[in-house]
């Protein structure tokens, strides 16, 4: 799988704003940079703009002012970007690998001249289904799948195009404490394969530490502070006991607290 | 509907002896009041009406059902086509909408003589009607269903580019389909209505015979035990139809539960 690894691009966000129709303003002002291969988690309040400022990087908003720079730029259309929901989304009339399919699949119409062939394709399903673990569950469909199992679908598709952009909002929000911890270091196992960018909004502070080499605090739609992770790699949910864990949760927990009492 | 086999058992015993009850009634009061037959003749009198018309009423079923499935058929594909085209466009919907709706508030009995004029005495003009009664339900429902597409499924689409068709045809319509279903269970029970409503108007004595003109005729003729025994078969038909709908969704409607 890796000498057909794309290259991660670097993200550089330039003075965002974003306000919608109603006046708004879900970003102000917002620069960041996320060199190529780095994981950033987006924690703060509900409601502070980071969902928004994902959907932004996503293109599926556009902002109001500024702009996004990718290097290499990231091409739609090729699947370079891929975007995990807070929900599974899975289409509940396919099965599990038809799902995961389904990127390759749109693909396929929308350019192709640079789509894999259908047999390709179905390989690539295979192997990254085997990747998360679920390589007996196949042909099941949704419906017949637990919680968690659906989740490692959904992650399935969104690398099933090797993006070089990663986005996930919230993507264990749903699941109990045991599979949150699980799937994380499944998605860590992934990053070591791939090697994206990722950008991953999250509400809880020890994922955002175990998972992520810097973490961004955004409140009202400002980044207030980019904080560094310096706990050792290859991380498992070990890390957790290390002095430096708990240092960086105090920190982060703090800062919230701080935004939050402002409010 | 039913969760075990005690309650269908259950279900079919209440049905039978609500029927067995009714038809006893019936025949004490004709009994009772000493009615003549051409007013209301007794539940065996009807049966007998029937048993001895068979030929001419499994034949008018017949036609009667095939202009009822013709014409709820077309409705399916008309309107699916309908709704495909009021999802794709705000202001088609906009436009449109409206006369749809229009269909189905003015009275099938006052469109049935105009459509007589323009189509004649025919089986077609039958199949007219039942689409026009069926109409709605399909538009309707296919319409909601197009549109009511997960918001984090349609990003998702955008996201790989996808062309309006294709999204259309792998997201809009699987999400429509049970939509689809229910609207045509709905128009399924009106389709035989509409049929005979339609046989009505094309009468008796016409090169067309159907459950309608035959009722026409009997009623014409103060046949009243032939009339309420073709009033039977009508019933039945409907249900009939209503059953084959329930069954087929039943079967297809499987791989569609939703997931969450």
């Amino acid at each position: 799988m890796n000498e057909s690894l794309q290259i991660a691009s670097s993200i550089e966000c330039q003075n965002l704003s974003v306000r919608f129709g109603n006046g708004v303003e879900a970003l102000n002002n917002v620069s960041l940079r996320i060199p190529s291969g780095e994981i950033l988690s987006l924690v703060g309040p509900s409601g502070c703009g980071k969902t928004t400022l994902l959907r932004v990087l996503a293109g599926l908003n556009s902002p109001s002012s500024g702009e996004v720079i990718a290097d290499p730029p990231i091409r739609g259309d090729l699947g370079q970007i891929a975007f995990v929901f807070q929900q599974p989304t899975l289409l509940p009339w396919r099965t599990a690998l038809k799902n995961v399919l389904l990127p390759l699949e749109l693909l396929r119409s929308s350019s192709p001249e640079h789509a894999k062939s259908r047999k390709e394709s179905v390989e690539i399903a295979k192997q990254i289904m085997s990747d998360v673990g679920l390589a007996d569950a196949l042909h099941r469909y949704p419906r017949q799948l637990s919680g968690g199992m659906r989740m490692r679908v959904s992650i399935a598709r969104a690398l099933v195009t090797q993006p070089r952009v990663l986005l996930l909002d919230e993507p264990f929000a749903a699941l109990d404490e045991i599979l949150r911890i699980q799937l994380g270091e499944m998605l860590l196992g992934l990053w070591e394969q791939q090697r994206f960018t990722a950008v991953m909004v999250t509400h809880n502070i020890s994922e955002a530490i175990l998972l992520s080499h810097r973490i961004a605090l955004i409140r009202e739609g400002k980044s207030e502070a980019v904080i560094d992770n310096a706990l050792p790699w290859p991380r498992s949910e070990a890390v957790r006991t290390d002095s430096q864990f708990g240092d960086l949760y105090r920190r982060i927990s703090c800062s919230l607290r701080e935004t939050s009492d402002k409010e | 509907m039913f969760s075990n086999r005690k309650e269908v058992f259950l279900s079919v015993t209440l049905v039978v002896l609500v029927a067995l009850l009714a038809l006893l009634v019936w025949e004490s009061v004709v009994w009772y009041f000493d009615l003549p037959k051409a007013l209301l003749p007794t539940p065996r009198q009807c049966f007998q009406a029937g048993f001895e018309n068979q030929e001419t009423l499994i034949k008018a079923i017949l036609s009667t059902g095939i202009a009822s499935v013709a014409g709820l058929a077309s409705a399916v594909v008309i309107g699916s086509f309908l709704a495909m085209l009021f999802s794709q466009s705000r202001k088609l919907r906009l436009a449109l909408f409206p006369y749809v709706i229009l269909l189905q508030t003015v009275p099938i009995v006052a469109i049935a003589p105009l459509l007589i004029i323009w189509s004649g005495y025919t089986f077609r003009t039958v199949v007219i009607v039942t689409v026009i009664v069926c109409l709605f339900p399909i538009v309707n429902g296919v319409t909601t269903g197009l549109l009511s597409i997960d918001r984090d499924a349609s990003d998702l689409f955008r996201l790989y580019r996808s062309s309006r068709w294709r999204t259309l045809s792998s997201l809009q319509m699987p999400t429509a389909v049970g939509h689809l279903v229910l609207g045509t269970k709905t128009s399924a029970a009106l389709a035989v209505i509409g049929a005979i409503v339609a046989e009505f108007f094309v009468g008796n004595g016409t090169s067309y015979d159907g459950l309608g003109t035959l009722m026409t005729g009997w009623q014409a003729l103060a046949k009243t035990d032939a009339l309420i025994a073709a009033l039977f078969c009508s019933a039945l038909l409907g249900l009939a139809l209503f059953g084959c709908v329930q069954l087929i969704s039943m079967t297809f409607l499987r791989r569609w539960v939703q997931s969450s």
